[in-house]
């Protein structure tokens, strides 16, 4: 089966930076089987996001969309990738507009992508907020009306309003508290249950990827150091790094 | 937990009235009051003079009362007219400067905010030396290259402005399109103009109207500056500054012919300053935020 | 006997919301307590409020008792006089603590000459001594160095340093662990944990993580909309915790980590 999304030898290197931020970097992004990249800051991670979300050009190497090479250039698969390929942001508070009532942030994709009008976005917005468990009235509010944990509900509403295939989720739940944090993980969960979702995590948080990803690749210093099974990667890791990360997770007390 | 939160630890969701708030709007009041004055003397001025404005048959340096509310200056010419004239001419000048300075300043703002790398070097360089250049030379250019008249005064005032509110909104911009509902827009395919539409102008422009009021005011003391200088509108159309100027010379046997345009052009550039000062805090997005 | 004792600690905003409400607890010298809560559940301006530092529009009421002195209410000076000798704090983000445009040395030497009197090369000595403290590797290369030149880890354990230098009686770390990696935090809790045993100090740690309490600290304090829920020893709460509230917050922290036991099982 051809992967939604893959990323070949790819590395990439900022204007007037050393070093490439990432390098050699291959990974594959299948339907159904969500992917963790995993590693601390420093280690690529948010690069990475933003090459698969098609917001930069790698130096050298690829990325491709359904099999076929990425070009920012093609108006036509770019408004293809668009809906299939969404975006959760770590920061709640800077990833809605404080301006914007939540109707309009969560039909901005329709409408950028053309798929609704203002006047037929309408029911589809309410069912995407009824789906991460919002209240109706929601949409005429404003984001400063709301807490951390349903403002990244909303951010995941306005992510999946357009029906995409591919969620990238950029450390989605680490801003939020311990009781939050289990409810938007069980959301996503349950997303990518009933929608058919592929999830693509970005986080440092190994719980949360046991949690969500039958994939795991670890990140260190721009490279991939291990990836597999997460089962796997966490039950028998074979780099030293992803053995290093394992240990300093803090546990309760038994 | 950010410092946010470590200030504002329970978000209620009805902003509750402080006193903060309502000194706030008592200033914006207060300085609506001053500036509306002045605003409706320029009103009234456009339907109704008390003389014509070239008319000289009120004898020199007649003092107030009689047929002359504010007596007359040394050509005989009622001042009271004047000052009305005066107050149409300032407010032509600040609207009119401060709607050149927002229309390029703008424009020119938001694209520098897009610009990366040596282009964005470049573009706050430039503005920086426009900003440097001073107005009165930029005015002597303009006045040399066209004539002395309020349009040139304006045109002069409203491009010096205009690189102040370029760098503004370059810096205002810039800190909006680091937000990650911007790359959230990006990702659902929204283009730039829609995004600087839908996302950029409304985050920025509490704080442009703020400033753009205080450019306002600069700009009327600017266009009296430069009126005092000769550079303004031509007679018999009075302005502020121009009367001062003509005043200077008896104002110890005639105080009135400066106090009043002088009293005036404080007055107008106090109230708007404080209109400004009133709008920071209704249409501040971020102190709107901290209280909600 | 008892370092710090706080009694009816009452928060209000100007506008009259109350965001901590009628909190009372203690610590002895050399316990080690642990505040835990969410956001919005008011434990970090109990700590504030324990420094005097509470944000403009907000008042305390009730008593902060910090070594025998009296903190509400009390004066700016006797309060400066406090800070530093009887209780320092390490926040959640250590740039807000450092200086950005002075020398990381300079900002440790200060305090350490304040305390210590010293001058010249023994000062320079002292400060490369406190760096060493804090297992910071090449301490005159890290003296020398700006806050924004060193890691994220680093710079929490240069504002660690700085709050040891004049020997508080009471460390107050708020959240000093959340901006770090995973990594770095456990070596960072590792290390407050043995400091602060070797010298007997008492400490207030502030988390809203369960996991990184335990690691440091014996007991507890659970806080929820400002008020105390529940105060125990940290594995009776954990163990058995008997709030509904402690409870949720167990069972999800629990949930978390059952995900990663059972991936690592297999």
């Amino acid at each position: 089966m051809t992967p939604v999304l893959e990323l070949a030898d790819v590395a990439l290197r900022y204007r007037g930076s050393a070093g490439n931020v990432v390098e050699d970097v291959s990974l594959a992004v299948e339907a159904g089987h969500s992917l963790a990249l995993v590693g601390e800051s420093g280690a690529g991670k948010t690069t990475l996001l933003r090459l698969l979300l098609g917001l930069a050009r790698p130096t050298s190497g690829r990325v491709r969309f359904d099999g076929s090479d990425l070009s920012l250039r093609d108006r036509e698969q770019m408004r293809r990738f668009r809906r299939s390929v969404q975006c959760v942001f770590q920061d709640p508070y800077s990833s809605l507009d404080p301006r914007r009532r939540v109707g309009a942030t969560v039909a901005e994709p329709l409408r950028s992508l053309g798929i609704d009008t203002r006047a037929t976005a309408g029911p589809k917005v309410a069912a995407a907020l009824e789906r991460v468990g919002m209240p109706a009235d929601a949409a005429d509010r404003y984001p400063h009306e709301f807490s951390g944990g349903q403002r990244q509900r909303i951010a995941i509403a306005r992510a999946t309003v357009c029906t995409p295939r591919v969620l990238l989720a950029d450390e989605p739940v680490s801003a939020l508290d311990v009781t939050t944090r289990v409810k938007v993980v069980d959301l996503l969960a349950e997303l990518k249950q009933e929608q058919g979702l592929t999830l693509v995590m970005v986080s440092h948080d190994l719980s949360v990827v046991a949690s969500l990803c039958e994939r795991t690749a670890v990140l260190e210093r721009g490279r991939v150091v291990e990836q597999g099974d997460t089962g796997q990667v966490l039950g028998r890791p074979a780099h030293p790094y992803t053995r290093r990360l394992i240990e300093s997770v803090p546990r309760l007390p038994a | 937990m950010t410092q946010a939160d470590v200030l504002s630890p329970v978000r209620p969701k009805k902003t509750s009235p402080g006193t903060r708030r309502n000194r706030r709007s008592a200033t914006l009041v207060v300085g609506c009051v001053l500036a509306g004055l002045v605003a409706l003397l320029a009103l009234v001025s456009l339907f109704w003079l008390p003389y014509p404005t070239d008319d000289t048959s009120g004898g020199r340096l007649a003092g107030p009362g009689g047929g002359h509310l504010l007596g007359t200056d040394k050509l005989g010419r009622d001042l009271f007219t004047q000052v009305m004239t005066g107050s149409r001419i300032a407010v032509e000048a600040g609207l009119g400067s401060v709607l050149i300075a927002a229309t390029i300043g703008v424009t020119l703002g938001v694209l520098a905010a897009f610009a990366q790398g040596w282009l964005d070097d470049t573009v706050s360089a430039f503005l920086d030396i426009l900003i440097a250049f001073p107005t009165l030379l930029l005015a002597m250019l303009i006045v040399a290259a066209r004539s002395a008249t309020l349009g040139s005064a304006v045109l002069a005032i409203g491009l010096a402005q205009s690189a102040v509110v370029a760098r503004l909104v370059r810096i205002l911009a810039k800190r909006v399109l680091a937000h990650d509902y911007i790359t959230a827009a990006r990702t659902s395919g929204t283009s730039w103009s829609r995004t600087v539409a839908g996302h950029v102008l409304p985050n920025i422009w509490p704080t442009l109207v703020v400033n753009l009021a205080l450019q306002f005011g600069l700009a009327v003391l600017a266009e009296a500056g430069l009126s005092y200088l000769g550079l303004g509108a031509p007679p018999p159309n009075a302005s502020w500054g121009r009367m001062l100027q003509e005043a200077q010379a008896t104002f110890t046997t005639a105080p009135v012919g400066a106090l009043a345009p002088g009293i005036l052009l404080v007055l107008l550039v106090i109230g708007v300053n404080l209109i400004a000062d009133g709008l920071r805090d209704t249409l501040d997005p971020a102190t709107r935020r901290r209280r909600a | 006997m008892t370092l710090l004792d706080v009694r009816g600690l009452t928060v209000r905003t100007t506008d009259g919301r109350t965001l901590v409400d009628d909190l009372s607890f203690s610590v002895a010298s050399g316990e080690r307590l642990g505040l835990i809560g969410e956001s919005g559940s008011g434990k970090s301006l109990t700590t504030l409020a324990v420094l005097g530092l509470l944000p403009d529009g907000m008042s305390a009421t009730g008593s902060i008792e910090l070594a025998g002195t009296q903190i509400v209410g009390a004066p700016e000076k006797r309060l400066t006089a406090v800070r530093g000798r009887d209780a320092a704090v390490v926040f959640q983000e250590p740039l807000t603590a450092l200086d950005p445009l002075m020398r990381v040395g300079r900002q440790i030497a200060e305090p350490l000459r304040v305390r210590t009197g010293l001058k010249g090369d023994d000062l320079e000595r002292a400060v490369a001594h406190a760096l060493e403290q804090v297992r910071l590797p090449e301490p005159e290369r890290i003296a020398r160095a700006f806050p924004h030149e060193i890691s994220g880890g680093q710079r929490q354990r240069v504002a660690l340093a700085m709050a040891l230098a004049c020997d508080p009686k009471l460390l107050i770390a708020d959240e000093p662990t959340t901006a770090l990696d995973v990594s770095v935090q456990a070596e960072m809790l590792e290390l407050i944990d043995t400091l602060v045993r070797e010298r007997e100090m008492a400490v207030l740690f502030v988390s809203h993580d369960l996991a990184v309490v335990a690691k440091v600290t014996d007991r507890a304090l659970v806080m929820k909309d400002g008020r105390a829920v529940e105060e125990g020893a940290v594995h009776t709460i954990v163990g058995a915790p008997r709030e509904e509230y402690t409870r949720t917050l167990v069972a999800s922290a629990r949930r978390l980590e059952s995900a990663l036991d059972l991936r690592s099982a297999r």
